[in-house]
């Protein structure tokens, strides 16, 4: 069985200008130590998925659809149930390690924090426990850091602090929304490195929320293309890298320079990322798509399933887009 | 490539340096110096694309301003066509800002919002040509507007109603519509989606084509300027590092910074990123406020002894590339 099963989930928001649907019918399954990377442009709708499964949407968000975590739907749950698998079983690292923090705490208080209110340690075990999970996350002179508020740290070592805190209870699944992002290259290096030896170490799936393709490509054992709140394309990291089925996934990996090769010219995608509040009839894609026909304009392609578990949405046949 | 290289900038021995508030302890204390960029030299050539990358704090930021003015440099020269803006005053300054133009990092703010299209782009034309007729700005700017890709239909728009990609269309515009020789980029496609920045990119080099600029490409993502750049430099800490040719640097790096940060570049493509040899840096970047005293790499750095922290290493030739490292021969 696997660890996480989300079934056509939908996320949609009131606005002052009407419904926004941000997630549209989503649909992946994620095993134990498993690492799933969620890719697409801002606006595409891969953070409020991330949220919606954490239950920290807006006010103004509903959540519909299903995700089975153990067997349970832990999509409307009320706040104490919640609260109960957030950090003990589902934990969450954000893009600015900053924000995350409290300022007002020393480190050691907030990592300790935690653990006596879920796992009921005392203050000595929780003390002995953080120390330790900060040495895992690799922060030197863990025990003198400890004692250290979050302004002390660099951008790098909050990260890192983030990740040992969202370790602390030994969770299943680790939802990272774009945790290197304002991160510099050789950070980001050290980041992710880490996040490999502890996805070994800790057999923790993980939900890798990035617009860095790279990173996935490193990191990663199955993909997600997200456009305009829908699946566009899934399958495992190999064959969406090498064998991409879906135009948008193929204008995606064309339009980042190779470091190795030398281009004339970048290939791009044209046309800018739809408004989600009018999205066109038909396919989100057909604007920018070079392979668009008729069909693509008037009907939605659905998501289909081949290979067991790869998904696409294209009206093309996958031999027309490669 | 470039054939004919003609010098049109020389920077010498720039410094800028701030005096902060930071790490005090009486306010009668002498403010501590932070050496944002701490002795750099090199040359523009005509018609080339200088790329500078760096991490954050590097100083490149620091370096883009200082070059056109906008921060004024402690010390060194800037040396445009043979003569020295960093002596220049305001009034003589700005004449020379109509051959030099800057792109900004984040293109919703660099855009007055309570200006349509329109105005924004003609805007440096009209300050620069207060006596163009009214018709001749209007035909420059519909011109400008179709060579970076804008429809005639938005010029009395603002700026809000459009995509990041978009308004960096607008501030590429404004810049280029004095047509200046020197177009100085900072960051320009950084805030811009992966499929946005291939198209704002494209454009750069298309109107670099056309219209003979020189640009100095600054950015953090190594691959972006390796597409873009003729010569690129890399900065750490202030100081540069390591500058050549951009498939001299790119395949056989010399600085080990140079080699880590090429190293830590991740790469779309699953097989190679997993088999690649990753060169991890240990730690952070150090404070510029009180540098190692001997090389500025030398704390991170994994081939450093005894010799690189007591003495800062200069800038010496090898193969084609200018590079700072005492361990260069070895």
């Amino acid at each position: 069985m696997s660890l996480l099963a989300v079934n056509n989930l939908k996320v949609q928001f009131s606005t002052h200008d009407g419904v926004v649907t941000a997630v549209d019918d989503l649909t992946f399954s994620l095993s134990e130590g498993e690492t799933l990377g969620i890719v697409g442009e801002s606006g595409s709708g891969k953070s409020q998925m991330a949220f919606s499964l954490m239950g920290l949407l807006a006010k103004n968000g509903q959540v519909s659809g299903s995700a089975e975590f153990e067997g349970q739907n832990i999509l409307n749950l009320p706040p104490s149930t919640l609260n109960k698998i957030r950090a003990e079983k589902i934990a969450m690292i954000f893009q600015d390690p900053m924000t995350c923090l409290n300022p007002y705490m020393k480190i050691g208080k907030q990592l300790m924090e935690v653990l006596i209110l879920h796992k009921n340690m005392s203050k000595q075990e929780a003390k002995a426990e953080s120390i330790r999970l900060l040495d895992a996350v690799k922060i030197p002179e863990a025990k003198k850091r400890f004692d250290m508020y979050p302004h002390e740290f660099s951008g790098g070592m909050r990260q890192r602090v983030m990740i040992a805190m969202a370790l602390l209870c030994r969770p299943k699944l680790l939802i990272a929304d774009e945790p290197t992002t304002a991160l510099d290259v050789t950070v980001q290096a050290q980041i992710i490195t880490l996040l490999q030896e502890l996805k070994k170490e800790f057999n923790t799936a993980i939900i890798m929320i990035t617009h860095d393709l790279g990173v996935v490509a490193g990191l990663c054992d199955k993909v997600m293309v997200m456009y305009a709140g829908r699946t566009m394309e899934y399958g495992s990291v190999q064959d969406v890298f090498y064998k991409p089925t879906h135009p948008y996934t193929k204008g995606l990996l064309d339009s980042i320079p190779d470091l190795e090769s030398d281009q004339a010219e970048l290939r791009t995608i044209p046309g800018n990322p739809p408004n989600l509040l009018s999205l066109p009839k038909g396919c989100p894609f057909q604007e920018r798509c070079q392979h668009a026909v008729d069909l693509c304009r008037t009907e939605k392609p659905a998501l289909t399933s081949f290979n067991n578990y790869q998904q696409r949405a294209c009206h093309l046949k996958e031999e027309a887009v490669a | 490539m470039i054939t004919q290289q003609n010098v049109i900038a020389q920077i010498r021995d720039l410094k800028v340096h701030f005096q902060v508030d930071k790490g005090r302890r009486w306010p009668w204390d002498p403010k501590p110096v932070l050496k944002a960029v701490d002795g750099v030299s090199f040359d523009i050539y005509e018609g080339e694309t200088l790329g500078v990358v760096g991490e954050s704090g590097c100083g490149k930021s620091t370096l883009a301003r200082a070059l056109i003015g906008l921060i004024p440099a402690q010390d060194g020269q800037v040396l445009w066509l043979g003569q020295d803006l960093t002596q220049l005053d305001e009034k003589k300054l700005r004449v020379k800002r109509q051959d030099l133009q800057f792109i900004f990092q984040d293109p919703l703010a660099s855009l007055n919002p309570r200006m349509t299209i329109g105005e924004i782009i003609a805007e440096p034309l009209i300050s620069f040509y207060p006596h163009l007729a009214r018709r001749k700005v209007e035909e420059r700017v519909e011109v400008m507007m179709k060579r970076v890709g804008l429809l005639q239909n938005v010029i009395n728009r603002y700026p809000h109603e459009f995509s990041g990609g978009q308004c960096q269309r607008v501030g590429i515009a404004r810049a280029l519509i004095l047509e200046p020789k020197l177009v100085i980029c900072d960051e320009p496609v950084s805030a811009l989606d992966v499929s946005i920045q291939a198209q704002v990119v494209n454009l750069l080099k298309e109107l670099q084509r056309e219209m003979g600029l020189s640009l100095v490409f600054i950015a953090h993502d190594l691959s972006v300027v390796k597409h873009i750049s003729d010569r690129v430099m890399v900065m750490y800490l202030g100081n540069l590092v390591e500058l050549a040719d951009r498939h001299e640097l790119y395949d056989n790096p010399l600085h080990p910074y140079t080699k880590a940060l090429l190293s830590a570049v991740p790469v779309p493509d699953p097989e190679k990123e997993r088999k690649k040899q990753m060169q991890l840096l240990e730690g952070d970047l150090p404070s510029p406020i009180n540098p190692p005293v001997g090389c500025v790499f030398c704390t991170r750095c994994p081939i450093s002894e005894d010799r690189c922290f007591r003495e800062r290493p200069t800038l010496i030739a090898r193969d084609g590339h200018r590079v700072a490292c005492h361990k260069v021969d070895e």
